[in-house]
């Protein structure tokens, strides 16, 4: 298919995984701040600033807003601004201008289900948003997130177009599994000498409800949330489907689909990944350092994201690859 | 009875139905006005759902149109669809001939039949087009004829349309629409088919791909989703099983097209443009254009792709040089025009500018280059400032205007405002050339949906009506 094609799926895809796992992460957050809460030593592990740390969007917040962060324009912010690229509003919003000029390859349903949160989200969002509870709000998103990928899976022809909707999502899906573990992860657990002791449970619940992980854990675990366990649950489980196990499957699965004999590298790279989450215990990312682990993991997702741009999505052709096609004739 | 002062299609003078729209009226009468209505919403309501929409340029809002659709379907006597059939072809037949001939010996203009520098002068003349060969002699592939009826035998060509003609894919809906609301009709009379017409331009397209290709690639180039014709773009490439690209998705090496896909490069042999020339390639046009293709123009004259339509057709259906095109068909047919001009005058000769500025509230008055029923004036429509105003326009440039009086458009029975009433319309059918020229039965009736308007174009409040031709019985 036509790489610009692919790519205009694939960042669709990526826009509405980002925009469930912000409106996730938004929720926790606030419900969190309801609570009565130990302040910490650090400005950024603070509430508020922790959407913005995880996402990296810190620096944005501070050039438009001067003055004290506060939790209403931290919420409009990654939710509602339409100056902010990765805001909820604006991931709908891109979301469904790739969806309208990719009509003839995604099907009507598709299109119809992504028109129609876009249209009902312009309507939500007026000045109540804030005193109905924007809990509310959250939850309408990952719902809507939730039906587009039913309507997608139900409908829609497993081709190439499939398979790069398919890999927006887990690429996306694992980049911010991986930012919210670490992130989170060290704001409750500043040293290493407390990683097999005894934690704050609504602190760690918080962490688990943001990637929506709280029920499988109790089931898989049946004890007392420990540290180290949430890690492996997070990092290694691949029956957890938000696992940054289960998004690099599916990931090196579609690769592999995907591949010929010009696209090896990218291939290859998801390989390495999953084999590393394949065939990691949990003792080992300890030992190496959780933050250093992930942040290895964010890198490689990063190198991956470029080859699969190089490959299929951007690419710039070599002389090389040009001679063969136009000799053809 | 007084005699009326337009052809009504349905209706004969005294009130009697023609025969070609018996059965239908038949329907007609045993219907309800209720049904109808039901009908009319249902359509309406399909296509805002289709998102068949036709943006309107200088609405503000940007907002996403369904362009009117009227159920009442404007049936076409068998005669006189053979007419219009054999005369908008003739008219291709002369007009590809002229173009060939102005990009090579120009033996028209030798003749003095037509004044050089109306062609050579006029800002749409391709120069680089000169002495290239194109494959079949063709330059225009895809054709839309504006044709207008005075009477029941009475045609006439208000414009050809050469460059990128849009249109065909609100005819090829409405036919759908039509079988899905009223398949009882189709069961009672025979209409043509016009399903066919994606089929016949791609074989067009294949004849002309360069030599050697075995099995030609074909693309159509749209200038993206903000053209306001857009979904038709999209809508024959999926019709054809071709490709929709964008300029960025080309790119031009060793004087070969090829398309940027997740499998590699693969080579384009026919472009089906819907871009105009002046964008086409940064490199041989517009350098400012971001909707073209670096290198196309260098690709197309080494032969290593066939572009439709060709370069350089504008300067046929400019409104001025329109007013040759009789003699255009004498000159390289030997025959007589089957359908007729409108008499035209040309502003840039002072007599006809005289004559025109003193009778304009009864004149219709265009720009050469105009399109979509923008710039004109309707004199007996036109209020004085506007017409005062125009004026003033005229004056300053009158070699950018011709006139033409106001024809007495046809009317067809419309259902508008929850009733039967007459409408004028008039009809774009579509000519494709290939190894031969032809037209699929019917066309795009566009309709004024205004009482007594006379503009169809739906920029402009139009309306667009299915267009049968029926089959006649052995």
């Amino acid at each position: 298919m036509l790489s610009r094609a692919a790519n205009n799926l694939y960042w669709m895809s990526r826009h509405i995984e980002r925009a469930e796992n912000t409106a996730r992460m938004l929720d926790v957050t606030y419900r969190m701040s309801l609570l009565p809460y130990r302040t910490p030593d650090q400005a950024w592990a603070e509430h508020w600033a922790l959407p913005l740390v995880i996402t990296g969007l810190a620096s944005d917040y501070y050039a438009r807003f001067s003055g004290a962060l506060t939790s209403e324009r931290v919420l409009r912010f990654m939710a509602l601004d339409a100056a902010n690229s990765s805001s909820i509003y604006s991931c709908v919003q891109s979301a469904r201008e790739s969806a309208r000029t990719m009509r003839g390859v995604i099907t009507t349903e598709m299109y119809e289900d992504i028109n129609d949160w876009w249209l009902e989200m312009r309507n939500r969002i007026d000045e109540s948003l804030f005193t109905r509870g924007i809990s509310e709000f959250f939850d309408w998103v990952k719902m809507r997130s939730h039906q587009f990928r039913g309507v997608t899976f139900g409908t829609m022809l497993r081709d190439e177009a499939y398979q790069f909707i398919r890999l927006g999502t887990f690429m996306e899906r694992a980049d911010n599994t991986a930012r919210i573990l670490d992130v989170k992860y060290h704001t409750l657990l500043p040293s290493v000498a407390e990683v097999g002791g005894s934690v704050d449970y609504y602190q760690w619940g918080a962490l688990l409800r943001s990637v929506s992980a709280f029920d499988s854990y109790r089931k898989i675990y049946r004890d007392t949330i420990t540290p180290m366990r949430v890690a492996e649950l997070l990092i290694l489980r691949d029956d957890m489907p938000r696992s940054l196990h289960a998004c690099t499957r599916e990931i090196y699965a579609i690769l592999s689909a995907l591949s010929d004999a010009g696209s090896r590298e990218p291939e290859r790279l998801a390989g390495e990944l999953n084999a590393m989450l394949r065939y990691g215990r949990i003792e080992h990312v300890f030992t190496a350092g959780l933050h250093e682990y992930l942040m290895d993991i964010l890198a490689r997702l990063s190198a991956l994201n470029e080859e699969i741009n190089r490959h299929f999505l951007v690419p710039v052709y070599t002389q090389s690859q040009v001679a063969p096609a136009a000799a053809g004739r | 009875m007084r005699r009326p002062a337009f052809y009504n299609e349905m209706y004969a003078e005294d009130g009697a139905v023609y025969p070609h729209y018996a059965a239908y009226a038949e329907w007609l009468k045993a219907t309800t006005v209720e049904h109808l209505l039901q009908k009319q919403r249902e359509a309406d309501a399909l296509y805002t759902r289709l998102g068949i929409t036709f943006a309107v340029y200088g609405d503000e809002s940007g907002v996403e149109r369904a362009i009117p659709f009227d159920i009442i379907p404007r049936i076409i006597q068998p005669g006189a669809w053979k007419k219009i059939h054999a005369g908008a072809c003739q008219r291709l037949r002369a007009l590809n001939a002229f173009l060939k001939d102005i990009y090579h010996g120009q033996d028209i203009l030798r003749a003095g039949v037509i004044p050089a520098d109306q062609v050579l002068g006029n800002q749409l003349y391709r120069p680089e087009m000169r002495e290239f060969e194109v494959p079949g002699d063709i330059y225009v592939h895809v054709a839309g004829v504006d044709i207008v009826r005075t009477g029941e035998n009475e045609f006439h060509v208000l414009e050809d349309n050469l460059r990128t003609p849009s249109g065909v894919s609100y005819m090829l809906e409405n036919r759908r629409m039509m079988m899905r609301l009223f398949p009882e009709l189709f069961s009672r009379m025979s209409v043509a088919p016009v399903d066919h017409y994606a089929d016949c331009l791609l074989d067009n397209l294949h004849a002309v791909a360069p030599g050697g290709a075995g099995s030609p690639t074909v693309a159509v180039l749209t200038p993206g989703p903000y053209n306001s014709a857009y979904f038709e773009h999209a809508f024959l490439a999926l019709q054809m099983g071709v490709e929709l690209v964008e300029g960025q998705d080309l790119f031009v090496a060793d004087n070969t097209v090829f398309m940027r896909t997740t499998r590699g490069p693969q080579r384009v042999d026919v472009i089906y443009r819907r871009v105009d020339d002046d964008f086409l390639d940064p490199l041989a046009f517009r350098p400012d254009s971001m909707l073209g293709v670096p290198g196309l123009f260098a690709a197309y004259r080494a032969g290593r792709v066939t572009l439709a339509n060709a370069i350089g057709t504008g300067v046929a259906d400019d409104k001025a040089t329109y007013a040759f095109v009789p003699d255009m068909i004498r000159f390289y047919l030997g025959e007589e025009p089957i359908l007729r001009n409108v008499p035209t005058w040309q502003l840039r000769k002072p007599d006809d500018c005289r004559y025109v500025l003193d009778h304009l509230p009864e004149l219709v008055v265009k720009e050469v280059q105009g399109s979509g029923g923008y710039g004109m004036l309707v004199g007996p429509a036109a209020s004085r400032e506007e017409i005062d105003a125009f004026r003033t326009r005229i004056r300053a440039r009158p070699d950018n205007y011709i006139a033409q009086p106001t024809l007495a458009l046809s009317t067809c029975p419309t259902f508008s405002g929850g009733g039967v009433t007459a409408r004028h319309v008039d009809l774009r059918p579509y000519v494709l050339t290939g190894k031969s020229v032809s037209l699929v039965p019917g066309g795009l009736t566009r309709v004024a949906l205004r009482e007594g308007s006379l503009i169809v174009n739906s920029s402009q409040g139009g309306g667009t009506k299915d267009t049968w031709v029926l089959e006649e019985q052995c």
